[in-house]
C-alpha cells in the first residue's frame, strides 16, 4: 500500500524527440493518493496506457521519477514494484485450471502452500468464482477470464495498486454494469488503489472517486465527477464529458463584458483583465440553457428525442447551442429566447478556464 | 423439380477435380492394390496369388530391419529438430531489422533442392577431400561414412537436421508472434521465471503449429528418399538402407513387383496408422473446451 507520486513525468517513444508532437506524455505531476479509487479519462492516443505502463515498469519515462512513497522506483523492474494490472483482453493461463491462475503470483513469490489456498478461496468468494476453480481457465468466457485477471491482482497482499487498462472492451453489453458494480465493490472492501483507464465517461464517472482527464499527452482537469460536470477547467473537459458536450461558442470581451454575437453574457468568472490576444469562448452545458422570454433571441434548427429528454438545437448569429428539455415541455412556437445560467456559465481563453 | 436441376449440376463443378484425383491419387493406388496380389513373370501376364506378398513381406526380416531403421531415424530426427526448432525460434528477435534477416537464413535451406542438399553433404563430409571429414579426421576422430555405418548415420541425421530445423523454427515462429504482449506483461506482473513464461504461455500457445510441425516431420522423414540416397545409397552394407530405399531395390532393383506393392501398402498403412496417433494425442483434451 503505498502513496504513487509521478514527477516531472515525460515520456517520447522516439529515440531523439525534437517537436512538441514527438511527446506521447508532455510533463505530468500527479499524486494518487493511497486507497482512492481513481479513473484515467481521454481519448485514444492521449497517452493513457502510457501512462499506465510507466507506473507498472512496463515503460521507462524519458524524464522524471516514479515514487511509491517517497522511494524512487523508476528503474525497479515491474515484478519489485508489486503491482496488478488487468489488461483489455483478458488475460489467462490456458493450460491451468481457474484455481492454478489465482495461485500463480503467490506461487512465483514462494508463498506457503496452505496460504496459498486461504489466499485463493477467499478471493474466489469475492468474485464468485468458487463453482468454477476447478475449472480449466480457457473455457471461460470473457467476463469470467476479467475476473481471473484480476483475481490475480486482488490475491496478493501487498500490491500497492491495481491498474485496469479498459477492461470492459470485450465484455457483453449487460455484463458490463456487473462487472463494474463488482469493482466498485471490491475497491471499498479492499481499499487498494486503483487506477481505471477508459475512454467511456460513464465508466469512468461512475467508478471513480476522482478522475483524471488526459489530452493530446497532457492531464487537463484532475477532479470529482460533480467538478467535472459543472466546472470544467478546460473546453476538452466540456465537451468530452456530458451528452450532450458543453456548448462552446466563440464570443468577444470588450471592457471587460462578454459579448456572444453583440450579445451581453453574463458569466461566473468576469475577467479582472483584459484577456489580450487569446482566443475567447463562453462554456455552457446544455443543461444549464433554458429557455426564457427575457433572453436573447435564438432560431430553432432540429429536435431530437434522447428518452428522458430532448435535444434542442438552435442557433444564434453563427453560434449552434445545444440545450436540453424535458421529454413533456412545450417548445415555444416563435420567438424563441434563450437564458444562460449565471453560475455556470464560463469564459475560457485558448480553452482554459478564466481564473 | 427445379431446384433438383440446380443441384444435380453441381456434380459437373467438381467433375474436374474429382478426375485429377483420381488420376494423381485413386488410380496409382488401385494399380499398386492390383500389382499387390499377383505375380508376373513378365510379358504382362498376371496370376492371383491373394495375400502371399503381405505375409512374405510381414515375415522377412530384411523388412523388419528396414522398419527398425526408419523408426530409428524418425525418432532420432523428431528428437532433436523439434527441441532445436522451438529454441532457435525462441531466440530470434521478435522485431527490429534482423527480423527479415533471421528468416531468410532460416528458409535458405528450405529452398534447396533435395538431392543438391545430398550432393553438398556427400562432398562437403568427405574424409579426403571434404571440409567437414578432414577437419573431423585433423581432430583426431576417426570418420569415413562411406565404410563405417556410425559416421554414416551421424552424418545422415546432421544433414536432416540443417535441412529440416528451419521448418520447425519457421511454423514455431508464426505461433511466438500470435502472443499478444500483454501476457508477457501480466507474466512480468505475475513474477513469471522465464521458464514459466514458457511452460504456461509460449509452450501451449505454440502446440497447434507444433504439432503441425511434428506431423510434417514425421510424414517427411518418414518417407526420406532422395538425401540418403544421394548421400550413402543405403550403405555402407545396409546400415541406412531406410525402408524408401528398400523398397526402391525390391521395386526396380530385383523388379519384385508384387512384394513391392504388397511392401508400399504396409508402408502407407503405418505412416497413416503412426500419424493419426500423433494427431490423436497432441490433439487430446482440446474437445472439451
Amino acid at each position: 500500500m503505498a502513496r504513487i507520486t509521478l514527477e516531472n513525468l515525460k515520456h517520447s517513444y522516439q529515440a531523439r524527440p525534437r517537436s512538441d508532437a514527438d511527446w506521447a506524455l508532455k510533463r505530468l505531476d500527479i499524486e494518487w493518493s493511497d486507497g482512492g479509487a481513481y479513473a484515467l479519462l481521454g481519448p485514444s492516443g492521449c497517452g493513457k496506457t502510457t501512462l499506465l505502463n510507466i507506473i507498472s515498469g512496463l515503460v521507462r519515462p524519458t524524464e522524471g521519477r516514479v515514487l511509491f512513497d517517497d522511494v524512487d522506483l523508476t528503474d525497479v523492474p515491474t515484478d519489485k514494484r508489486q503491482i496488478a494490472q488487468v489488461f483489455q483482453f483478458p488475460v489467462v493461463y490456458d493450460t491451468m485450471t481457474v484455481y492454478d491462475n489465482l495461485a500463480f503470483p503467490l506461487r512465483n513469490r514462494g508463498v506457503r502452500e496452505a496460504d496459498v489456498d486461504a489466499r485463493v478461496n477467499e478471493i474466489a468468494r469475492m468474485l464468485d468464482l468458487q463453482a468454477t476453480l476447478r475449472r480449466p481457465a480457457a473455457g471461460l468466457t470473457a467476463d469470467g477470464k476479467q475476473k481471473i485477471s484480476l483475481g490475480r491482482g486482488l490475491v496478493r497482499s501487498d500490491v500497492n495498486v491495481i491498474m485496469f487498462d479498459e477492461p470492459l472492451t470485450v465484455i457483453d453489453p449487460h455484463l458490463k454494469w456487473q462487472l463494474r458494480s463488482k469493482l466498485k465493490e471490491l475497491h471499498q472492501r479492499t481499499a487498494r488503489t486503483m487506477i481505471y483507464v477508459t475512454h467511456d465517461q460513464t465508466e469512468a464517472l461512475t467508478f471513480a472517486d476522482k478522475v483524471v482527464v488526459m489530452h493530446e499527452g497532457a492531464v487537463v482537469q484532475i477532479g470529482s465527477p460533480v467538478e467535472l460536470f459543472e466546472r470544467p477547467r478546460h473546453t476538452f473537459v466540456g465537451h468530452f464529458i456530458g451528452s450532450p458536450g458543453m456548448n462552446v461558442l466563440p464570443c468577444e470581451v470588450r471592457d471587460r463584458a462578454v459579448l456572444l454575437d453583440g450579445q451581453a453574457i453574463t458569466v461566473q468568472n468576469p475577467p479582472a483583465a483584459e484577456i489580450g490576444g487569446a482566443r475567447a469562448e463562453i462554456g455552457v452545458r446544455p443543461e444549464f440553457v433554458s429557455f426564457d422570454s427575457n433572453g436573447f433571441p435564438v432560431e430553432i434548427v432540429k429536435v431530437s428525442d434522447a428518452g428522458r429528454y430532448r435535444i434542442v438545437e438552435a442557433r444564434h448569429g453563427n453560434s449552434r447551442i445545444n440545450l436540453l428539455i424535458a421529454d413533456g415541455a412545450v417548445l415555444p412556437s416563435e420567438g424563441a429566447r434563450l437564458r444562460f445560467d449565471p453560475a455556470y456559465t464560463r469564459l475560457y481563453a485558448d480553452g482554459w478556464l478564466v481564473e | 423439380m427445379y431446384a433438383k436441376t440446380e443441384n444435380q449440376l453441381a456434380w459437373l463443378y467438381v467433375l474436374p477435380v474429382v478426375l485429377l484425383v483420381a488420376f494423381n491419387a485413386i488410380i496409382p493406388l488401385m494399380a499398386v492394390v492390383n500389382y499387390s496380389v499377383q505375380e508376373t513373370f513378365g510379358n504382362n501376364i498376371f496370376f492371383f496369388e491373394g495375400v502371399k506378398w503381405f505375409e512374405q513381406v510381414l515375415h522377412s526380416e530384411r523388412f523388419h530391419a528396414s522398419l527398425l531403421r526408419q523408426l530409428a531415424f524418425t525418432g532420432i530426427i523428431l528428437v532433436i529438430e523439434v527441441p532445436l526448432g522451438v529454441a532457435i525460434a525462441l531466440a530470434m528477435p521478435r522485431k527490429g531489422p534482423w527480423v527479415s534477416v533471421c528468416l531468410v537464413l532460416m528458409a535458405l535451406p528450405l529452398l534447396i533442392p533435395w538431392n543438391v542438399v545430398g550432393a553438398m553433404w556427400n562432398i562437403f563430409a568427405l574424409p579426403d577431400i571434404g571440409m567437414l571429414g578432414r577437419t573431423l579426421n585433423r581432430l583426431g576422430v576417426n570418420y569415413n561414412y562411406t565404410q563405417q555405418p556410425i559416421s554414416a548415420w551421424a552424418t545422415l541425421i546432421a544433414m536432416d537436421v540443417w535441412h529440416w530445423t528451419s521448418l520447425v523454427v519457421l511454423l514455431a515462429y508464426a505461433g511466438l508472434s500470435a502472443i499478444p504482449e500483454a501476457y508477457y506483461q501480466a507474466a512480468k506482473i505475475d513474477g513469471a521465471s522465464a521458464w514459466a513464461v514458457f511452460r504456461y504461455i509460449q509452450l501451449p500457445k505454440m502446440k497447434r503449429v507444433l504439432t503441425i510441425a511434428v506431423l510434417l516431420r514425421f510424414m517427411d522423414s518418414f518417407n526420406i528418399y532422395t538425401e540418403p540416397f544421394v548421400l550413402t545409397g543405403g550403405g555402407p552394407g545396409n546400415a541406412t538402407t531406410l525402408l524408401s530405399i528398400d523398397l526402391v531395390k525390391i521395386a526396380l532393383g530385383q523388379f519384385d513387383l508384387g512384394p513391392a506393392a504388397a511392401m508400399s501398402l504396409i508402408y502407407f498403412l503405418i505412416i497413416l496408422l503412426l500419424s493419426w496417433i500423433f494427431y490423436t494425442v497432441m490433439t487430446r483434451g482440446e474437445e472439451q473446451r
